[in-house]
């Protein structure tokens, strides 16, 4: 390998259009999901708006299932999966000591799939005359058959999630080979930072279930297409068995949403806590006990679809279990805090907030695991109040807390530490004032994906809208944060926190372009 | 020397060009399926071109990697990596697999039961006389409606396990003895027992899918057995189909490994190419396995 | 009813505790107990299991502020050094364990209670229509209800006001969008076994205070039960009776949020009383669809059939939305009128245009079909008479 690949490297457009440098993917990944999270909001705000007050206001009801179900779509597939990738892109390299990726080209393309994918998803939304009556998904995030069927646009659909498919698998295939391949001499898997291990783990998920959501997406194209009857019972299918092979995708995808915020707010704590991770190993096993029993739960979702009694305990006591590594983990944290040194940089706020407000939305997955109750909860805004504090709160509270985190070192200035405090405390006090309220909601009986109510719902309903535009104004804030740092700002260090330890603070501020020409002595 | 350590590819456009390829027919080929407004010969082009882009990609791509490689590029690591790779790419194919075989599970032991069975009246209220029986050649829709207003095709009878279905079974078996044979040779350099075994394997691989699809003819026309042929018919073309095409796409993998044995690459240390490919086939196999036991013979 | 030894004692635990249940539920933030066992049981369960969260929250949660506010670098702490316990991690993973199996016992026997669907007084066939319930008595053991049939929207009243911009002042409507304008009828002190399905696509059947939801789902019947107890009917009935109000819990299209359930639960007498009612109704339709009809007539009760059944998709004024073709200058209505009738009473599968040929009788479908081909620029001059429905299905 003689000639110096790392000497000429395209400028301009080019450098983003056939780059094979995981921090140039990394960049493009955060800010793909990043635009993503600002259309997907979007939409979430048209929904606020139009459940603001009861009465028809502002959209027709078709347009309001389109809002709903894009907004669930371009959150998990565009804003939250991407970004933790684009994570997983800048920072596993540098934690384990790589050069860069293990399969590099294959890396660009598994990013420039995405943008093809959500332009292919958003296309139909374009379709039919003017903007109102546009022909996109208003099925459900969830697309549930025989539904999804009457869309006229779906073979749109379909290969939308092929694409996000193909895209998420090779992605996911490049992390393990990085992971397992391209650790520096000394790394062993039990020394990986946590990021690393939540990685290696929700790769693994990555890869098992996004060809069974290709498979399930196949079967909606064939049935509607091609004759097949997969789920039409005047066949001899059935339409829950569509919700089988979703579900059985889509309850692992909750918890590959959820992992890598484990990893990072396993990352966070220490830094500022200034005391190592505690229960190192158990953190470990407990990630993959989640994953493990990801894969056996499913049917939780599917409690009032009529199925046999013994399949509704199963599934009952098997996802209530899931509550034992998951407080092996909270209970990891808070211990990692117990009689630590803290002290209370932006990142350090997001990562206590995650583990409060996540717990939150634990305890109502709890609830909710329990078959009989949650015949009264399920689909209702109680549903909509436990996932959202588990993905909001959740996931992307900790995902913020990275971009605080791991901004310094991506872009050698320190971040406003002013505006950064002020982006949370706003962002903390408004997503309890807009998600909260939705428990009562729930509970009142208010189901969920309806774009009108009785007006006994009326009162948190204005609450929760007026708590989701000033959560909304306050990632406008986030947005100017990130762009003035990397315009600007002090000088970071090395190290960037006191308390940091890891590969990635070891070389400078902001990293070089090629990390890791040598491979790194370890400790 | 450290320089020689990590191998990192230049900067590359193909994976640019791949992306508009899966664009252009996946958008093409969506606008043309039936739909209230499109433009199916447009967008048929529009597939057509998109293939094009695609393959063009796919050549592209792997002359780069094979001229790379032949020129000593890799070292163990990037070996490995591609290694992991395709081992992990098998195994999302498994999963993929694994959902179609699901939905054959889920038809034979409950969604039929059930639609033929005594609980809570899904039988009796709904589809009164429809009787469960595996291979299902009449449909629920059939107890109910009369013969003109069928939406599904009405088999007459369904293809056997122990006719061409067995022989395909001794054929995939038998190949993948002989690329065994191949991988074996190539160790030993020996050249031209790698290229006959090679081209022995590309010709059962193929001989296979003509079989498969002769069998396809006969039940369109002969026995009427469709892909609208209700569940069993879903099933059992959707389940051999993908594994069709993933053979075609193993075949053709072996024929460009041979192409590349007769232009003298490989040598019994390198040759990754080769064995993925094998190991794909290995994988096809297995697939039909499983095919022949749950969907012809059982 | 009879609660689980670990449900009671968890209860005395928490016996103070649980008198917030009741008073936030009347506050509208907590969920109804319901008349029923199977609501009951819900409710018990939900109360069980949140309070063991409130208190496994208040525990850890404390623990966090804690260290949060004396933990702290700036009070000049040095930070330990301990990062592992065998000990203390095998404790916190033991107990979350054995709160959790407390938690499954009640919720086995509730969920066997719940299932239980033996000794049934009436079946009722609840089929879900986007977006509407089609009611069919099937097996009654009190009265011989059999045959009865009928269909339950939304009331006009709340759908008028529920059309984008109407301006009305919904909080002046009775029960908007939770009323409909035939309600289920049942007798209080019964147990009722309600079968589901869907026509086209999948509905929830759900009223949150008689503790059942059930998906309808396509091509299959799932079953469900409930039993209004006498003692708690007494407590909310109103000259013999008392309404109960649900929604549609399953995204099921355009106007899921718009297909209420209301079940009227009255005393046996006046149940039978709705029975005689209801058969006599029918008999009463069915000459309507015997006699042939004019023009105008047609017209006229098409413009209702309409505006009842069709307008909710193809608009009021026939110029359709998004999805759902314009009947105003549509080829089919605009074309021989055997096609017309053919896609009204055999509907389009794969497509929410459902076979109204179910629901509606001969003389309504020549109604709307007349209706359709001479409205909005639609000048066809010709009619359907109710014996071409009848032909035609
Ligand atoms: C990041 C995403 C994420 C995460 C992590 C979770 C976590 C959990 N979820 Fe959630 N869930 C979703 C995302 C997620 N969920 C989404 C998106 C939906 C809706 C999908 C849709 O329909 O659109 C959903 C819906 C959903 C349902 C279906 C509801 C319905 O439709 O009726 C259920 C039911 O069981 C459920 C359960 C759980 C459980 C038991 C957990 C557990 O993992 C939680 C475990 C955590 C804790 C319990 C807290 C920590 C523990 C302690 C502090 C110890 C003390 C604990 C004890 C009291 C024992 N979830
Ligand atoms: C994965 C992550 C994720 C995230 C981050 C969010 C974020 C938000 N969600 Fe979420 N949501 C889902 C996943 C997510 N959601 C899913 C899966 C569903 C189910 C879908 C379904 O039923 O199929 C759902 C459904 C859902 C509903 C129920 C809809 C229904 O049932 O009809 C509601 C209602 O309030 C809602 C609100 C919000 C709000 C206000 C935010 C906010 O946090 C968003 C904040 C961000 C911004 C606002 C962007 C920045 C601002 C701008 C772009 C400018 C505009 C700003 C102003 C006008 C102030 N969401
Ligand atoms: C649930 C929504 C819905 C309701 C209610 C509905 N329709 Fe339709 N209708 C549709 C859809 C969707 C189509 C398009 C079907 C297709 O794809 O061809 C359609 C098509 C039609 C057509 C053919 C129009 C054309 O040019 O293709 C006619 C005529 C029609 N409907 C009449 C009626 C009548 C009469 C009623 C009421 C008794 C009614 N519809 C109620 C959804 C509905
Ligand atoms: Cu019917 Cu929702
Ligand atoms: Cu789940």
């Amino acid at each position: 390998m003689s000639d110096n690949h790392h000497h000429d490297h395209p400028t301009g457009i080019k450098r983003w259009l056939f780059t094979t440098n995981h921090k140039d993917i990394g960049t493009l990944y955060l800010w793909f999901s990043f635009i993503m999270l600002l259309i997907g909001g979007a939409f979430a705000m048209v929904i606020r708006a139009e459940l603001m007050y009861p009465g028809m206001q502002i959209v027709d009801p078709n347009f309001f299932n389109m809002m709903t179900t894009m907004h669930g779509l371009v959150m998990v597939f565009g804003a939250i999966m991407p970004s933790t990738v684009g994570l997983a892109n800048w920072c596993i390299p540098m934690m384990i000591g790589a050069p860069d990726m293990a399969l590099p080209r294959m890396n660009n393309w598994s990013f420039w799939i995405l943008p093809f994918a959500a332009t292919m998803l958003v296309a139909p939304m374009f379709m039919g005359g003017h903007f109102m009556s546009g022909q996109g998904p208003a099925f459900g995030w969830t697309f549930y058959e025989p539904l999804s069927g009457q869309n006229d646009k779906l073979a749109f659909f379909v290969f939308a999630v092929h694409l996000l498919g193909i895209s998420s698998i090779m992605g996911s295939i490049n992390i393990i080979a990085t992971i397992l391949n391209m650790r520096a001499p000394g790394m062993t898997l039990m020394k990986m930072p946590m990021f690393v291990w939540t990685w290696l783990i929700t790769a693994f998920l990555l890869i098992a279930v996004m060809p069974v959501l290709a498979g399930a997406v196949t079967m909606m194209l064939t049935d509607k297409y091609f004759g097949t009857s997969f789920f039409n019972a005047a066949g001899g299918g059935d339409p829950v068995l569509f919700q089988h092979v979703f579900w059985f995708f889509g309850h692992p995808e909750v918890y590959i949403m959820i992992l890598p915020a484990f990893g990072i707010v396993s990352q966070i704590i220490p830094t500022f806590a200034r005391k190592k991770l505690f229960g190192y190993a158990s953190m470990v096993y407990a990630t993959a006990a989640i994953a493990f029993l990801s894969f056996i739960v499913w049917a939780h979702h599917m409690f009032t679809v009529g199925m046999p009694v013994a399949g509704e305990l199963y599934f009952t006591y098997a996802t209530v279990m899931i509550a034992v590594p998951t407080a092996v983990k909270v209970f990891n944290w808070t211990a990692t805090m117990w009689k630590g040194a803290m002290t209370f940089e932006t990142p350090m706020l997001w990562a206590i907030a995650f583990v409060i407000l996540f717990t939150i939305g634990g305890f109502t997955g709890l609830m909710l695991g329990v078959a009989t109750s949650d015949f009264q909860y399920q689909d209702t805004y109680f549903v909509v109040a436990h996932f959202h504090y588990v993905l909001v709160t959740g996931a992307l509270f900790a995902i913020i807390g990275a971009v605080y985190y791991w901004l310094p070192k991506w872009t050698g200035h320190m971040y406003d530490e002013k505006l950064s405090k002020l982006h949370f405390w706003m962002s903390t006090i408004s997503v309890n004032v807009l998600f909260f309220p939705q428990h009562f909601l729930g509970l009142e009986g208010m189901p969920r994906r309806i774009p009108d109510y009785n007006p006994m719902f009326a009162d948190w309903n204005f609450v929760s809208s007026i708590g989701g535009f000033v959560f909304g104004a306050s990632q406008i804030l986030f947005l100017f944060i990130v762009i003035k740092t990397i315009r600007g700002g002090a000088k970071a260090t090395s190290q960037v926190w006191e308390g940091a330890e890891g590969l990635e603070w070891t070389v400078a501020s902001p990293a070089p372009y090629h990390t890791f020409e040598n491979p790194p002595a370890i400790k | 020397m450290a320089e020689q350590k990590y191998y990192l590819p230049q900067p590359s456009h193909w994976p640019l060009v791949g992306s508009v390829g899966l664009f252009t027919t996946t958008f093409g080929f969506a606008m043309a399926l039936p739909s209230k407004s499109g433009d199916p010969i447009g967008s048929l082009a529009m597939m057509y071109i998109g293939m094009a882009i695609l393959a063009y990609m796919l050549f592209g791509w792997f002359s780069t990697v094979i001229r790379e490689s032949e020129s000593g590029k890799y070292n163990a690591q990037v070996d490995m990596s591609f290694r992991m790779g395709m081992m992990w790419f098998i195994f999302s194919e498994v999963m993929f697999f694994a959902a179609f075989f699901g939905a054959l599970f889920y038809a034979r032991q409950l969604s039929v039961p059930w639609l033929a069975g005594a609980d809570p009246g899904t039988n009796e209220l709904l589809w009164k006389g429809f009787e469960k029986s595996w291979p299902l050649l009449s449909t629920p829709e059939m107890a109910v409606k009369p013969e003109a207003e069928l939406t599904f095709a009405k088999a007459k009878d369904v293809i056997g396990a122990w006719g061409v279905p067995f022989y395909n079974t001794l054929i995939l078996l038998t190949s993948g003895v002989t690329v065994t044979f191949a991988h074996w040779a190539l160790k030993k350099q020996n050249r031209s027992a790698l290229i006959f075994w090679l081209l022995a394997t590309v010709v059962l691989g193929f001989l296979f899918v003509t079989l498969q699809a002769g069998e396809y003819g006969e039940a369109y026309k002969h026995l009427n057995l469709k892909l609208s042929s209700g569940i069993y018919g879903t099933t059992f073309f959707m389940l051999t189909g993908f594994h069709g095409l993933h053979v075609t796409i193993g075949a053709t993998m072996l024929l460009i490994m041979l192409f590349r044995a007769i232009k003298g690459h490989f040598t019994p240390e390198h040759h990754f190419a080769f064995e993925a490919a094998a190991w794909y086939w290995h994988f096809v196999d297995v697939v039909w396995l499983g095919l022949f036991i749950f969907v012809y013979w059982l | 009813m009879s609660v689980t030894k670990t449900t009671k004692i968890l209860r005395s635990l928490f016996a103070a505790a649980l008198l917030c249940g009741p008073a936030l539920a009347m506050a509208g933030l907590n969920m109804h107990r319901g008349v029923t066992v199977n609501s009951h049981d819900m409710y018990d369960l939900h109360m069980l299991v949140l309070w063991i969260c409130v208190v496994a929250g208040i525990a850890v949660f404390g623990v966090i502020i804690y260290s949060l506010i004396n933990h702290r670098k700036s009070k000049g702490v040095t930070p330990a050094t301990f990062h592992e316990s065998t000990t203390v991690e095998v404790i916190w993973t033991v107990i979350p364990f054995v709160i959790l199996v407390s938690i499954a016992v009640p919720t086995t026997t509730s969920l066997l209670r719940y299932e239980d669907m033996s000794n049934t007084d009436i079946d009722i066939k609840a089929t879900g229509w986007q977006w509407k319930w089609e009611y069919e008595y099937i097996g009654d053991k009190i009265t011989d209800s059999n045959g009865v049939k009928f269909f339950s929207q939304l009331d006009k009243e709340s759908n008028d006001a529920r059309q984008l911009k109407s301006n009305v002042d919904v909080t002046k409507i009775d029960h908007y969008l939770l009323n409909v304008d035939n309600p289920l009828v049942v007798p209080v002190g019964k147990k009722v076994r309600i079968l589901t399905t869907g026509k086209d696509v999948i509905h929830a059947w759900w009223v949150p205070e008689l503790g059942v939801k059930r998906d309808a789902i396509p091509g299959f019947i799932n079953e469900s039960q409930f039993k209004v107890e006498q003692a708690d009917w007494d407590k909310v009935q109103k000259d013999g009776e008392a309404i109960f109000r649900g929604q549609c819990a399953e995204l099921c299209g355009k106007d899921h949020g718009f297909m209420p359930i209301v079940v009227k639960v009255v005393s046996e007498d006046k149940y039978k009383a709705w029975v005689s009612a209801q058969k006599s109704a029918a008999a009463a339709s069915a000459v309507d669809s015997g006699k042939v009809w004019t023009k105008d007539e047609l017209i006229k009760h098409g413009a209702e059939v309409y505006a009842k059944n069709c307008a909710a998709c193809h608009q009021p004024g026939g110029e359709g939305m998004g999805p759902f073709p314009a009947l105003k200058g549509s080829k089919i209505a605009k074309g021989p009128i055997a096609g017309h009738i053919n896609i009204v009473v055999k509907g389009k599968p794969g497509t929410a245009m459902a076979p109204f040929g179910a629901m509606l009788n001969d003389a309504d479908i020549a109604a709307v079909i007349t209706y359709e081909r001479n409205s909005w620029g639609n000048d066809m001059g010709d009619m359907a008479q109710p014996s071409q429905i009848k032909a035609a299905r």
